[in-house]
C-alpha cells in the first residue's frame, strides 16, 4: 500500500494542536504504518515538499510570512486540515484584531521594556505583522475542518484513520469548539 | 562575506531563524536566532476578567499551559488573599510535576534523542522520532508512554490533558480520591524504570559528544531558580536565587514580586523574542540562564533519594562549581525526570492531597500581584494589575525561554564558530547550530507570548548584514 505523504505545520497557534497529535500516544506508532511525515516541526525537512497528500494545519495567519507559506501549502497539497480553532475561526491568535497590530506591539516592546535602544518594534529579519489575524478559510480553500482547542486526540485519529481507509465519519461526534 | 539562514529551525517547540554572518576573512563573526512569531498576550489580556486569566494564559503555549496556569492562579490568589488548602497546594505541585515529566520527555525523546542515536551528522530524513520507531521501536515506545504517563496525570487531576481547566483561583477544580490515587501510584515503578534507563543511555553515550560538549554553549554566565526553604530544588513554590558561574550567591531568599529590581527585558530589532537581563550587570552583560541546568546549578539537592545520587555525579562534572556546558542541560533534565516521578509518588503518598483542594472566595483585595513558577524552561513570570472588580489593566509576562536568550545568542555564536566553515557549510554542522538551541530546549511559541514564533533557515550575511545565501538545506 502506497503510504500517505502527510505534513504537519503550525502557524499562529500555541503548538497545543500539534500537542494533541502526540496525544494519540502509542497510535501514533499505528499510524505512521500508514503515513510518511514529510514536512513538520517533528522532522528535519526545511523546504516544504511539492507533492504532499495531506498538509495539517494548526493557527492563523497573522504575518505576510504565514500567507506566503499557507499559499504555498495549497499549491503543493492534495487536502489541507484546518486543525484547532485557531485554524478555523483565529480563536486565541486573532484576540490582538481586538487592539491591533500597533498597540500591541507598542504595549510588549515600547511600555514593557527596559532597554530599547534603537526605539523601534522588532522589524528586521522576522516576518511582518498583518493588519488583521486570519483564519485559514479567508484565504485559502480548506478541504477538512476539525475544531476544538486543542483539538482532542480521538479526534485527530479519528480523521486520519478515515482518510487511511477512504471512509467518511460524522466529526461533531469527537469534537467542540473552545473545548 | 557572507550569511548563512537557517529556517525554518526544526525539531524545537516555536518558530525561529537563525542567521550567521561571515566577515571579509570567511570566518564567522556573529550568529543569532530569530524569533518570528508574535501574539500579544500583554495587550488584549487587558479588559479580561481576573479569573479567565489561567485559561486565557495557558494559550500561549501547548507545550506548557500548565505552567501558566499555576502562575497565573497564583497571582489570582494573592488578588483574593487566599491560601488553597493543603489538599489543593499538593495537586497543583503533582499537576506542574506531571507537566515538567511530559515536556522533559517530548524534549529528550521526540526531539533531541535522535541526534543521540543517530549522530548529528546522520542525514536529516533519519533524525526523527518517526524513524526511532522503526530502528529502536522500544525505546521510541518508552518515551511515548512517559510522556503520556505525565499527560495522564494531569489529565485525571485537572480534567483535560492540554489547557486544562482544573486548576484555578483558591486551589484547583477536583478532589482526589482514593481509587484514583491508586490508579497512577501504580504506573509509578514503570516510570522510574524508564526515566533511569533514559539516563543510563545518555551516560554511556557521553563520550561520543566530547566536542559537542566543550562547544555548545559553554561559558560563563549568571544562573537563576527557584530553591525552597532548604535550598533544595522546587518548582511550584519558593523564592529566587541568583549565583555567579564560580557558584557565589548574588542574590537570595527574593520573593517573585520584587522581579522588577533585578531583571530588565531589553529589545533587539532583529527578534520577536525580548532578552531579560540582570539588571546590576546591565545589559547585554547581565546574561543569565534558567531551566533544568540552572535549577541543577543553583539547587543545593532534590529532595528525593533517587534524584540526589544522580545529582552528585552531575555537581562533580565541575567539581562542585556551577556546570557551564549548556549541553548538559539534556542530562539536567533527565535528572528532573527522575526527580518528578519521585516527588509525585511521594505526594500521591501524602495523605492530605486526599483532603477538600478548594478554597472558595470572590472579593479583590489587592490589586496587584505576581505569580512565579518554575516552569519546564525556566522561571515564569506573571504579574497582573486589576481595578476593583478583578478587570485586568496591566500585564506583563517574562517567559521562562526569554530569560535564555542572550545565552542562546551566545552559544549558538559559539556553535557556528566552531563547526561552521563558510567555504563548505556541511549539513552536520547546520544541525549542530540548531541541535545548540535544542539543548535550552526553547518554547518560542510562549516565549513571544508570546509574542511569537522562531523558525529556522540558516541565513549567511556579510558584514554589512546583507543576506548572500539561505540555505534551505535540501
Ligand atoms: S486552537 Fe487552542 S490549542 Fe490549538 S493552537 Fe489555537 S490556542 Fe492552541
Amino acid at each position: 500500500m502506497k503510504k500517505i505523504r502527510l505534513a504537519t505545520i503550525w502557524l499562529d497557534g500555541c503548538s497545543g494542536c500539534h500537542m494533541s497529535i502526540l496525544d494519540m500516544d502509542e497510535k501514533l506508532i499505528e499510524i505512521a504504518e500508514y503515513v510518511d511525515v514529510v514536512y513538520s516541526p517533528y522532522v528535519d525537512t526545511k523546504e516544504f515538499p511539492s507533492d504532499v497528500d495531506l498538509t495539517i494545519v494548526e493557527g492563523a495567519l497573522s504575518t505576510d510570512h504565514d500567507i506566503k507559506m499557507i499559499k504555498k501549502i495549497r499549491a503543493n497539497s492534495k487536502y489541507i486540515l484546518g486543525l484547532g480553532d485557531c485554524a478555523i475561526t483565529g480563536n486565541i491568535s486573532a484576540m490582538k484584531n481586538l487592539f491591533g497590530s500597533e498597540a500591541v506591539l507598542q504595549r510588549s516592546y515600547g511600555e514593557l521594556a527596559d532597554t530599547n535602544a534603537s526605539g523601534v518594534y522588532p522589524s528586521k529579519i522576522v516576518p511582518k505583522l498583518l493588519d488583521k489575524v486570519l483564519p485559514l478559510h479567508e484565504v485559502i480553500k480548506v478541504d477538512y475542518f476539525l475544531p476544538g482547542c486543542p483539538t482532542p486526540s480521538d479526534a485527530i485519529y479519528a480523521m486520519l484513520r478515515s482518510l487511511i481507509e477512504g471512509k467518511e465519519i460524522n466529526i461533531s461526534d469527537y469534537t467542540r469548539f473552545g473545548k | 562575506m557572507k550569511k548563512i539562514i537557517i529556517d525554518p529551525v526544526t525539531r524545537i517547540e516555536g518558530h525561529a531563524k537563525i542567521t550567521i554572518d561571515i566577515d571579509a576573512d570567511n570566518r564567522v563573526s556573529d550568529a543569532k536566532i530569530h524569533v518570528t512569531q508574535f501574539r500579544g498576550f500583554e495587550k488584549f489580556c487587558e479588559g479580561q476578567i481576573y479569573s479567565q486569566m489561567p485559561a486565557l494564559t495557558a494559550r500561549t503555549c501547548g507545550i506548557c499551559p500548565v505552567s501558566h496556569a499555576i502562575s497565573s492562579i497564583k497571582a489570582c490568589d494573592t488578588l483574593l488573599g487566599v491560601t488553597p488548602p493543603q489538599a489543593g497546594i499538593n495537586l497543583r505541585k503533582i499537576i506542574n510535576l506531571a507537566q515538567i515529566l511530559q515536556s522533559h520527555t517530548l524534549s529528550f525523546y521526540h526531539l533531541s534523542s535522535p541526534d543521540f542515536i543517530y549522530g548529528f551528522d546522520a542525514k536529516k530524513e533519519e533524525r526523527n522520532i518517526f524513524k526511532m520507531m522503526q530502528t529502536h521501536p522500544q525505546m521510541a515506545k518508552d518515551g511515548i508512554m512517559l510522556r503520556a504517563f505525565g499527560q495522564k496525570i494531569i489529565q485525571t487531576l485537572a480534567g483535560k490533558r492540554i489547557h486544562p481547566d482544573g486548576l484555578v483561583p483558591g486551589g484547583v477544580e477536583k478532589n482526589l480520591d482514593e481509587a484514583t490515587r491508586d490508579t497512577l501510584l501504580a504506573e509509578i515503578p514503570n516510570a522510574i524504570r524508564i526515566s533511569q534507563e533514559s539516563l543510563a543511555f545518555f551516560k554511556t553515550n557521553l563520550t561520543k559528544f566530547q566536542k559537542e560538549i566543550d562547544s555548545f554553549g559553554v561559558f560563563p554566565s549568571l544562573f537563576m531558580a527557584l530553591v525552597d526553604e532548604h535550598d533544595n530544588l522546587e518548582h511550584y513554590d519558593g523564592k529566587l536565587k541568583i549565583i555567579d558561574s564560580e557558584g557565589n550567591v548574588l542574590q537570595e531568599h527574593i520573593s517573585p514580586e520584587e522581579y522588577k529590581e533585578f531583571i530588565g527585558e531589553a529589545v533587539e530589532e532583529e527578534s520577536y523574542l525580548k532578552s531579560p537581563y540582570y539588571k546590576p550587570m546591565g545589559y547585554p552583560q547581565g546574561m543569565y540562564r534558567v531551566g533544568p541546568l540552572a535549577r541543577l546549578n543553583v539547587a543545593k539537592a532534590c529532595g528525593t533519594a533517587r534524584a540526589d545520587n544522580e545529582l552528585l555525579a552531575f555537581k562533580a562534572l565541575n567539581a562542585g562549581k556551577p556546570v557551564l556546558n549548556s549541553f548538559y542541560y539534556h542530562y539536567a533534565r533527565l535528572i528532573e525526570m527522575l526527580y518528578a516521578i519521585e516527588k509525585i509518588e511521594a505526594l500521591l503518598k501524602d495523605e492530605a492531597t486526599l483532603g477538600e483542594a478548594l478554597h472558595r472566595t470572590s472579593k479583590i483585595l489587592k490589586t496587584r500581584a505576581v505569580g512565579c513558577s518554575e516552569a519546564p524552561r525556566g522561571t515564569l513570570f506573571h504579574d497582573y494589575e486589576v481595578d476593583k472588580n478583578g478587570i485586568i489593566q496591566k500585564v506583563n509576562l517574562i517567559i521562562a525561554t526569554g530569560n535564555n536568550n542572550l545565552a542562546m545568542n551566545a552559544g549558538v555564536k559559539q556553535v557556528a564558530q566552531t563547526f561552521v566553515n563558510a567555504e563548505d557549510v556541511t549539513e552536520g554542522a547546520l544541525n549542530r547550530v540548531e541541535a545548540l538551541i535544542r539543548c535550552f530546549d526553547p518554547c518560542l511559541s510562549c516565549s513571544t507570548h508570546a509574542l511569537g514564533i522562531v523558525s529556522s533557515n540558516i541565513e549567511l550575511r556579510d558584514h554589512n548584514k546583507n543576506i548572500i545565501q539561505i540555505f534551505k538545506r535540501n
